[in-house]
């Protein structure tokens, strides 16, 4: 009754995960990157997780990304938060009794995410690593703030004002500098690239 | 001693502090450096984000080039360029699959890497192959009453700690303890920074960067030393946000090879320290006669 | 060459089974039969369904006799399983055993094919082939080696001792050799144990006092063995006996030279305390030591310098013997040579080195220990009396107790060590009652296999012990919080809960694992055994024969052979004991006849298979310049044969014409 729908609180949602969410095969296809086949021992010890500096700000714990990925559940893991946290530091990597490549299989999560599209527009993470990769490709090298000005730009602009003070620091240090960095043989990097995607899936 | 010496671009631009340290201390130790002639970038972590495969390759056209020049080692001061280099060089000898791309991509702009160069970062120079005793012997101003906290951070030791003890690294602190200073206990040493996310995820980010430096002062250190330009940006130029969020606590982050200058007794001007947001204000007391030369 | 023949002339009889329907799906069997019948020599080729039955066998008995066979092979299953079967069959039917040859068409041919017409084929050559071979196969007997009813164990933890107790009781004598002072084992070092709670030194010094005063037990501690030479039931055992400087049949274990030693406090490691007690130079391991006799340490002892006797001290302890005159400080090592027919190695486990895992601080941080010294510290006969008193003399309000210690885990140890959960559980117990400590225990899996075990871990769950679900990554002093200073925190992912944890505690307990001993390549090559390739002896067969090695009279009692508790440990042992009974009762071994023997007459000398041989049953005659096989030694690895340059050695049953007529066999379908 309306009244007492008023008087509900709490916002409840019902989780239950069906075999149809699954999108079976894609555990198989992280897990045929090479160093990604140890994936298939994961014991759920929760080491990774336990050193992990970032897990405490991930909605799905890096073991639990690996349960997901394993189980096949796409979907939760690509829009997970977990796989842009992930700073490559290698702790779990070091640390998992099983020799799993969490690191690298947080690589691979992230390429799929990009490749597919799976995050919000102007979500900065995926913003800096594609800025980032077209610059080296047409210039061979990064310069880095025109880097830093460029993300700003393309997510938050205001954020960019919000860091002013650090802005006249480096300028007073002589570390802003704006003067693209290129190399010779630039046509080189982008012939270099392409030859990669030429036979992929090899 | 000669080394093809790879800046990557972080020493060009937000790290240039460390290639001005870097250079006149080898220069004083004997050790020649031949900058890579036309070095790409490495890719770094971001690249990896986007294409493995591209980023091994853009690694390997450095690794190629530094073939080409000759039997020379290359030198990588940056952490992050140190790993993908070392990275590129193990996934070309553990996966064929990967060995072929390379060969591939290299071979369309007529380079080639047979998977020899090593690669080596300057804190593994220094001490295994100038060592220690040449060091102390070029010292001048030693570096008493300093205590430093030395950080390392997590690229230059995992996944492949190729020179150092993984868990507890202990070349810097050698390294620096020969120079006189003290090295206080600091049980941070090889824990993340946080690397690009002081930047796109400020709230973790900088967290992470007062965590670090809020132990550091709590353990007595005057400063940290850092082998990495992203960690010394992360711990130095963003103190005001650290500050506004957490309260001051304000140590100066400086490279090693600044503080190798010092001790060497080098040109101030020329180690870049001017170029810290925290400066760095503590100097070795007045030189030392000079030490009879080694026969 | 051939014997046993009737007028020259040779007589098969082929049998090939369907094993139900492991061979006879792939294998047309009846077909198979079909074709032997023409073969050369074969005078009766029959198909049945299972020929390792009674009637089966029957059926072989009763064909050689009606059809006066001479030669029989059955093309079945794997010759490990059913060889000495028909062999016994055709003994039965009255013809030497060895003119029985058996081919494998089960695992080597129906369980590997797809194809039937493929399968079908190969088991026709591989029958061609065995008819071929057992024309040339010669009459054998088996050889009966006699045993030496005496016994070596070789380790007198609780294993060796329950062994040497059970061979003993059973009238056999028996050399127990302990490289420690004492007997006891690890076992001695427990306080208590799971999951009874029995204290752990009442139950096992009784068990040690009667291997002391047992009359058909020669105890010898501080001892190792040192050579081993023979074969089953003919061993030479070397074993060196260490120097005590303690005459053992004139000390009475009355301790007044410990008492009166010149140094007036304890001053240096104790062994037995794992290193959290001081002993003096002259010391006894532990007040119920076995045999009860002390011992001095000469690399501390005044009266040594390094080991060497210098005899510069007071000796006060000399005085203080007096009478007695127990301490004889010129005693050397002795060498003794004893014989024995079978040997029990139950050498035991050491525990895994948590220094190799420093991120759990063990060594860096003063109050992180390992399981075995806590055993120590709660014991009431330990360096504290059973006082939880941590190294910076704190008494704990916290304890976290992480299990898994370099076990599960590819870097170091890939095994479980099966015992660490079940003594993690019953030290959390111990620590409870001994302090007033909040008290956690971080787990992977909570493995409880054994009687009574579930039940324990139901009983510390109602102690209010806090039990997480997650893997330590790391032991750390870093402070976060106010009430993390001054403590270690153990940082850790609560799976069960779903977020990550920082717990401080006062003390960190390690469950390090089992391990081989360091010693154990060096310990298996002196008794010609084989390791795993986690480095644990290894057994004959995992399930049928886990006591048993791939050497004659070798067995395997305990931890040695792979991580246990003590209940199976007590069981092994006695398992061991008893397959040595069988030899030591039977008085005899049979061995199989295909050993290898040289032709004197062809023999140059030249000693290139002497080396070569892995049992080092090859020794050279001098007097008579050739090489001399001994039979009982050799196990037909056919080394020799192959490496002689003069070819004067053969082999029975892989005779040289037996092997080429076999291929012949082969070529010829």
């Amino acid at each position: 009754m309306a009244s007492s729908a008023k008087m509900l609180m709490m916002e409840i949602q019902r989780t239950i995960k069906y075999d149809a969410d699954r999108v079976k095969g894609f555990g198989q296809e992280v897990m045929k990157v090479p160093g990604c086949e140890q994936l298939e021992g994961c014991i759920q010890c929760g080491t990774c997780s336990g050193v992990c500096p970032l897990s405490i700000y991930m909605d799905y714990t890096p073991r639990q990304v690996m349960a997901l990925t394993r189980a096949d559940f796409k979907n939760e893991v690509l829009k997970s938060h977990t796989i842009w946290l992930c700073a490559s530091c290698y702790a779990c990597t070091v640390e998992c009794p099983r020799e799993i490549r969490i690191t690298d299989i947080m690589y691979e999560l992230k390429q799929r995410a990009i490749q597919e599209g799976f995050y919000p527009k102007r979500f900065p993470i995926p913003v800096l690593a594609r800025e980032f990769s077209e610059m080296v490709k047409k210039n061979g090298r990064i310069t880095e703030m025109l880097l830093v000005m460029k993300l700003f730009l393309k997510t938050n602009p205001l954020a960019a004002l919000g860091n002013w003070r650090m802005g006249i620091d480096l300028m007073k240090t002589g570390r802003f500098s704006l003067a693209t960095e290129k190399i010779k043989q630039r046509g080189d990097i982008a012939r270099m690239l392409d030859a990669t995607d030429a036979k992929k899936g090899a | 001693m000669k080394y093809s010496y790879f800046p990557g671009c972080s020493l060009k631009g937000l790290g240039r502090a460390y290639e001005e340290s870097l250079l006149p201390v080898m220069k004083h130790l004997g050790v020649e450096l031949e900058e890579l002639e036309d070095w790409n970038c490495c890719g770094a972590t971001a690249y990896m984000a986007v294409d493995e495969a591209k980023a091994c390759v853009l690694a390997a056209r450095n690794l190629a080039l530094a073939e080409k020049r000759g039997d020379m080692p290359i030198m990588a001061p940056c952490a992050a360029c140190y790993l993908v280099l070392n990275k590129t060089k193990h996934y070309f000898h553990d996966y064929p699959a990967m060995k072929e791309t390379m060969d591939r991509a290299l071979g369309a702009v007529g380079l080639r890497y047979s998977g020899d160069t090593p690669v080596r970062h300057p804190l593994d120079v220094l001490i295994n192959d100038v060592g220690l005793e040449a060091i102390k012997q070029k010292v001048r101003k030693p570096l008493k009453g300093l205590k430093v906290a030395t950080y390392y951070g997590c690229q230059l030791v995992r996944p492949y700690a190729t020179f150092d003890d993984q868990y507890n690294p202990t070349t810097m602190d050698r390294l620096l303890e020969a120079l006189g200073a003290t090295i206080v206990r600091y049980p941070l040493k090889t824990k993340c920074c946080g690397g690009s996310l002081t930047g796109t995820v400020p709230e973790a980010g900088i967290r992470m960067v007062y965590i670090l430096l809020n132990e550091a002062k709590k353990r007595g250190a005057d400063c940290l030393a850092t082998v990495c330009p992203l960690c010394q940006f992360n711990l130095d130029a963003y103190h005001a946000q650290v500050t506004s969020q957490y309260g001051s606590v304000l140590v100066p982050t400086v490279y090693f090879t600044q503080l190798m200058g010092l001790a060497f007794g080098l040109a101030e001007g020329g180690l870049g320290l001017n170029r810290a947001a925290i400066p760095f204000k503590w100097r070795p007391a007045a030189a030392e006669s000079p030490k009879p030369v080694a026969a | 060459m051939n014997t046993n023949v009737n007028n020259g002339e040779i007589r098969i009889g082929f049998y090939i089974c369907h094993c139900g329907h492991n061979i006879a799906a792939m294998v047309d069997c009846p077909e198979v039969a079909k074709y032997v019948e023409k073969l050369p020599g074969v005078v009766l080729s029959r198909d049945y369904k299972y020929m390792c039955s009674d009637p089966g066998q029957e059926l072989i008995q009763k064909d050689i006799q009606e059809f006066k066979l001479n030669r029989v092979v059955v093309a079945s299953c794997s010759p490990l399983l059913h060889e000495h079967t028909f062999r016994g069959a055709v003994e039965a039917g009255g013809l030497n055993p060895f003119f029985f040859h058996m081919v494998n068409i089960r695992e080597h041919d129906s369980w590997v094919h797809t194809d039937r017409q493929e399968a079908t084929e190969k088991a026709k050559a591989l029958a061609c082939a065995a008819i071929a071979r057992v024309a040339f196969h010669r009459a054998l007997e088996v050889k009966k080696v006699p045993i030496h009813p005496d016994v070596l164990v070789v380790g007198g933890g609780i294993a060796g001792i329950h062994a040497a107790l059970t061979l003993a009781n059973a009238g056999k004598k028996v050399f127990l050799v302990e490289r420690e002072p004492s007997i006891g084992g690890h076992m001695a070092k427990f306080d208590k144990t799971f999951p009874t709670l029995d204290c752990a030194a009442c139950i096992l010094t009784p068990k040690m006092s009667e291997v002391g005063s047992h009359e058909n037990i020669t105890l010898w501690s501080y001892s190792e063995v040192t050579k081993v030479d023979g074969y089953v039931g003919n061993f030479t055992v070397t074993v060196k006996r260490n120097p005590r400087y303690i005459n053992e049949d004139l000390c009475t274990g009355c301790q007044e030279c410990i008492s009166n030693c010149v140094y007036k406090e304890p001053k240096f490691l104790d062994e037995f305390n794992e290193g959290l007690g001081k002993r003096k130079p002259v010391y006894i391991p532990f007040p119920q030591a076995t045999p009860q006799v002390v011992l001095i340490d000469p690399e501390v002892c005044l009266n040594f310098k390094r080991g060497v006797l210098t005899d510069k001290c007071k000796k006060t302890c000399v005085e203080a013997c007096g009478e007695k005159k127990a301490i004889d400080f010129k005693q050397k090592e002795e060498m003794k040579e004893i014989k024995v027919g079978t040997i029990i190695v139950a050498t035991g486990f050491q525990a895994f080195d948590a220094k190799r895992i420093p991120q759990y601080g063990y060594g860096t941080f003063p109050n992180v220990y390992t399981a075995l010294e806590v055993e120590r510290l709660v014991n009431a006969s330990g360096p504290t009396g059973g006082d939880v008193i941590l190294r910076d003399g704190k008494h704990p309000k916290a304890i976290g107790i992480i299990h898994c210690v370099g076990s599960r885990d590819k870097k170091t140890n890939r095994w479980c060590s099966r015992v660490c959960c079940m003594y993690s559980l019953k030290l959390a117990h111990l620590l409870k009652e001994h302090t007033e400590a909040e008290i956690f225990n971080f787990y992977i899996d909570m493995r409880t296999p054994g009687k009574s075990y579930e039940e324990f871990y139901d009983k510390l769950l109602e102690e209010s012990v806090q039990f997480i679900r997650g893997r330590v990554g790391e032991v750390t002093d870093w402070a976060m919080t106010p009430e993390e200073e001054g403590k270690l925190v153990i940082r850790v992912e609560d799976t069960l809960a779903g977020f990550v944890r920082r717990i401080p505690v006062d003390m960190v307990v390690l469950s390090t694992g089992l391990e081989p001993q360091a010693d154990a390549q060096a310990v298996r090559r002196l008794f010609n055994m084989s390791c795993g390739s986690e480095g644990f002896f290894l057994e004959r067969h995992p399930k049928l024969a886990p006591v048993n090695t791939f050497t004659d009279g070798i067995y395997l009692a305990g931890a040695c052979q792979g991580p246990r508790d003590i209940p199976d440990t007590v069981a092994q042992a006695g398992a061991a004991a008893a397959e040595a009974l069988v030899l030591i009762d039977t008085g005899y071994i049979e061995q199989e006849p295909n050993t290898a023997y040289v032709l004197e007459e062809e023999c140059s000398g030249c000693k290139s298979c002497i080396p070569l041989c892995p049992y080092t049953a090859i020794t050279f005659d001098e007097a008579k310049e050739k090489a001399v096989i001994n039979e009982a030694l050799c196990k037909g690895c056919g080394t020799c044969v192959a490496s002689c340059p003069s070819g004067s050695i053969a082999q029975r049953l892989f005779e040289d014409d037996e092997i080429f007529s076999e291929i012949r066999g082969v070529l010829a379908h």
